[in-house]
């Protein structure tokens, strides 16, 4: 078994006093991309806020991010406020995006920018549309240029993790692509954790998977596995496995 | 003629003291959700400060009158920073609450300058242009009307420049859209509240010394007043919005004087009817993005 | 210990209790009972039994608006309003319009309930931070009506006599204060059984659910803004009664009872008794009231005034005193008065059981 960078054992969160994620248990590898699955309003969202404090929640998130080398005994974020578990070098890339749409491009990336050297470069190669939008207020522009605009805001800084919500959510198919392209490139470098709804974009992406139901982990394992078990998937994700194949627009509409 | 550019006139000078106000409410509630009762006092306390200055290195003189208005900021953002540090942070989230401590404050700084300064009015003098006139199309203008209007424009253009050219203002206007995602990007969003009180104070202690100008003397009861039709400026323009409170302040100023002259005294009932109207229509109000 | 408490507070004991208190109060003016430093003289003395009947308006006037805070969870601004149609509204019935003293109580009412109506249908169309800008415009047009002096209706900054043409003697004279009092006392108990009433109805509880999780409300196909505003009109009506009261006990009206001071004043005297609690209300208005009285005087106290100045201004300020004490309750006792005793048994009982957090839901905003 490989290194971790993140382990979460006994999360429960609420939102407005309302239990959201319960007791959720579960590691995320040190490299590749791990995908968080299960159908809709099941709590991925929530298991992501939750690791990263923007709602109530208790239980162990131990973040390994501090050393390379093994006999890490790791940082408890779960007592720590929002800007300083981000401050240890975990980007997020939110569900909706949420870019600040009275800011223009470049306001928005450079607020993000945390790191003494920002990698400005590297996010201009990935997305060169946004460097000739830079001056465009981040509410003006379309649905994938604002997810862009969101990846970029977690990569121009040096991460040890991600965490993406939901990132091709409304995408239109040829974006959906470009998308998964940019994680792909962001992950040879940085693990992912990621929420996905298109199952494509896990069976591209994704080497394990955990699956989440009424607020719990009940699946653990290897991605490809499970999106190839016609069974597991109909029942964790409502969907046949077909759906691997099918075309982000029909996913959507499963979604 | 004269007497609408009187009105006119007038009018955006009682719009500049509601904007001096209403954009530190406008700023705060936009950031942290807390409607702030003692902004007043940070007003009331700017005044007094003001006229002590005044009082000291003496009246009549341009000098002492441009050090009175920049201590009254000073200590505006003094009293207002302290208040964030040592009130509101403490009951960060909880919106209800810091209003409720903002009430208390309110109360309890009114009756402390009732206690240090007495309750009668302390009437005051400026510079003598101040008390003079000026003819504008044959109206008379007051002077002190010019002095309210240059001190807002001011004070919004430097609002302005600090929210668009710095990082402190980046996360601001930021914060105002979205407070959480600013944390998410590992900002601590809690240090920008102490300078948009900060900021808020100084424009409404700017605010105080023109008001006792304006008004001619100065009481503990001055911010109180003044602030209610800050907070119906403040609604009216769209909580948070710089520009919507700016544009509104103009509105309700110039609406109330003139309602005033013509309407036979009921300037403050077509305010509120304002308000009514604009809620009932367009909740979120005139340039207000959330409800 | 948990069976006194137990038995305290099983329904029929509280009730029991609360009748031997109201009994209590009711034989007050027939004792010579002497509180130095909380009362003027002897509860049998005019002055004492005036500011007793005083505190308990505030009581009643506070009860109404915990209805409205507390209960309802609505941050009205504007509560002050009601309380001045009552009192102006009696006034002006009886002076100008010559009516007897029922008619002008039961036109008062009328008009009451009707401005109520009328200003909670408006404003509960908006919710949070707006709505407590709606009403407190509302009651600011009304505290500029009064002070505008329309038609000489109002008497402006000079306040409304109360005119005793149409009054019963009994209510008449300081004489006759015990009557008042009695009065007073009455209109506490009514408003404190209206209350109770409102919260255990259906209503109550839907408008309770409502404050909550308004969501929840709507899902089970209920529409929170017409219980919101029956709690409203409930409330606004309350104050107008209690209004109605104080013209005839304090014998006139001033502009200030319309006032947003006065509103937060309101706010401060729930707050401080504990929102949520409905004795907290009762035991709030009383407090203030007596405090605010007792500070005055003993501000102006020879103690008081040979203090160094540093001591002596703050001192010599009841206001300042009060605002102070109420930023300590808000910081460091979110349950208020009322919530004291429920702290204490929580602060013994942690050892055995960790408690649910005690501060009640009332005090987040919902937008």
């Amino acid at each position: 078994m490989s290194t971790l960078i993140l382990t979460v054992r006994g999360l429960s969160a609420k939102i407005a006093g309302q239990q959201v994620v319960e007791d959720v248990s579960f590691d995320v590898p040190s490299t590749g991309v791990t995908a968080l699955l299960g159908r809709n309003g099941v709590g991925k969202t929530s298991t992501i806020k939750g690791i990263l404090g923007l709602i109530e929640r208790r239980g162990e998130v131990t973040f390994y991010g501090d050393s390379d080398g093994d006999g890490d005994p790791g940082v408890r974020l779960d007592r720590q406020r929002t800007h300083r578990i981000v401050q240890r070098g975990i980007g997020y890339v939110p569900e909706d995006r949420e870019v600040f749409s009275k800011l223009t491009v470049a306001e928005n990336l450079r607020l993000a920018e945390r790191d003494a050297n920002p990698r400005r470069e590297f996010v201009a190669e990935l997305f060169p549309d946004l460097v000739a939008r830079s001056g465009q207020l981040a509410g003006t522009l379309s649905g994938g240029q604002q997810q862009m605009l969101s990846l970029a805001r977690a990569l121009i800084n040096t991460n040890r993790l991600l965490l993406v919500d939901e990132p091709t959510k409304g995408l239109a198919p040829i974006i959906v692509g470009e998308v998964a392209d940019a994680l792909e490139e962001a992950a040879k470098t940085v693990p992912v954790l990621l929420v996905e709804q298109n199952l494509q974009v896990v069976r591209r992406l994704a080497a394990g998977a955990i699956v989440i139901e009424g607020g719990r982990v009940v699946h653990t394992g290897d991605a490809t596995e499970l999106l190839d078990n016609d069974d597991m998937t109909r029942r964790f994700l409502g969907v046949h496995a077909e759906a691997g194949g099918q075309t982000p627009a029909d996913s959507e509409a499963t979604s | 003629m004269s007497t609408v550019i009187l009105l006119l006139i007038t009018g955006l000078g009682l719009g500049a003291l509601y904007f001096l106000i209403a954009s530190g409410l406008s700023l705060i509630y936009g950031l942290m959700g807390v409607l702030n009762f003692a902004h007043g006092s940070f007003l009331t306390l700017g005044a007094y400060i003001g006229w002590e200055v005044a009082r000291v290195l003496g009246a009549d003189n341009w000098a002492v009158f441009i050090a009175s208005v920049l201590v009254g900021a000073v200590v505006g953002a003094a009293f207002a920073a302290a208040t964030e540090f040592f009130l509101i942070r403490k009951l960060y989230e909880r919106h209800i609450e810091q209003v409720l401590v903002t009430v208390g404050l309110a109360l309890a700084s009114v009756a402390l300058f009732d206690g240090i300064w007495g309750t009668d009015p302390i009437y005051v003098t400026g510079p003598s242009w101040l008390g003079g006139t000026t003819e504008i199309l044959g109206a008379s203008i007051p002077n002190n009307r010019f002095i309210l209007i240059l001190a807002a424009v001011l004070v919004l253009l430097g609002i302005v420049a600090f929210l668009k050219y710095t990082r402190y203002g980046l996360i601001i206007r930021a914060g105002v859209e979205n407070r959480s995602m600013v944390t998410a990007l590992g900002i601590d969003v809690r240090r920008a509240f102490t300078v948009v009180f900060a900021i808020g104070g100084a424009a409404a202690g700017v605010g105080g010394v023109l008001a006792s100008s304006y008004y001619g003397y100065v009481s503990s009861g001055i911010g109180g007043s003044l602030l209610i039709f800050a907070f119906i400026v403040t609604v009216i323009g769209g909580l948070g919005s710089l520009s919507g409170a700016a544009i509104a302040a103009a509105l309700v100023a110039v609406l109330q004087q003139f309602a005033n002259f013509y309407l036979g005294g009921t300037g403050d009932f077509v305010v509120v009817l304002l308000l009514a109207v604009v809620l009932l229509v367009r909740p979120s109000g005139l340039l207000g993005s959330k409800a | 210990m948990n069976g006194v408490k137990g038995f305290l507070s099983r329904p029929l004991v509280k009730w029991a209790l609360a009748g031997v208190l109201v009994a209590f109060l009711a034989i007050l003016p027939m004792l010579a009972i002497d509180i130095p430093g909380v009362f003027p003289g002897p509860t049998y003395t005019p002055g004492t039994l005036q500011l007793i009947a005083f505190s308990m308006l505030i009581a009643s006037l506070a009860l109404s608006y915990h209805l409205i805070f507390g209960v309802a969870g609505l941050l009205s601004f504007g509560h002050a309003l009601y309380f001045a149609i009552g009192a102006y509204g009696l006034g002006i019935a009886l002076r100008h319009f010559g009516l007897e003293l029922l008619p002008a109580i039961l036109l008062t009412f009328v008009i009451g309930l009707f401005i109520a109506a009328a200003v909670g249908a408006l404003s509960l169309r908006v919710t949070g931070i707006s709505f407590a800008m709606v009403t407190l415009a509302f009651a600011q047009a009304g505290s500029v009506l009064i002070r505008k002096n329309p038609g000489q209706l109002t008497g402006g900054d000079e306040g409304l006599a109360l005119d005793t043409t149409h009054v019963p003697d009994m209510f008449v004279g300081v004489l006759q204060t015990k009557n008042l009092y009695w009065l007073c006392l009455a209109i506490l108990v009514v408003v404190f059984l209206v209350s109770s009433w409102f919260e255990q109805s259906r209503a109550g509880h839907v408008v309770a659910a409502t404050r909550e999780n308004e969501l929840r409300v709507r899902v089970i196909g209920i529409r929170p803004y017409f219980v919101k505003l029956l709690t409203f009109v409930i409330g606004g009506v309350l104050a107008t009664i209690v209004g109605m009261a104080y013209l005839l006990l304090q014998s006139s009206a001033t502009q200030k009872l319309a006032s947003a001071d006065f509103t937060l004043t309101l706010l401060v005297i729930v707050v401080l008794g504990g929102v949520g609690y409905r004795w907290g209300a009762v035991i709030g208005g009383v407090v203030y009231t007596l405090l605010d009285q007792r500070l005055t005087a003993f501000a102006s106290s020879d103690a008081v005034s040979g203090l160094p100045d540093f001591l002596r201004i703050p001192l010599s300020q009841p206001l300042f005193i009060l605002g102070t004490l109420f930023i300590l309750v808000v910081l460091f006792l979110p349950g208020g008065l009322a919530g004291i005793p429920g702290r204490i048994a929580r602060t013994r009982s942690r050892t055995n059981e960790p408690r649910p957090a005690p501060e009640k839901n009332v005090l987040e905003e919902r937008e």
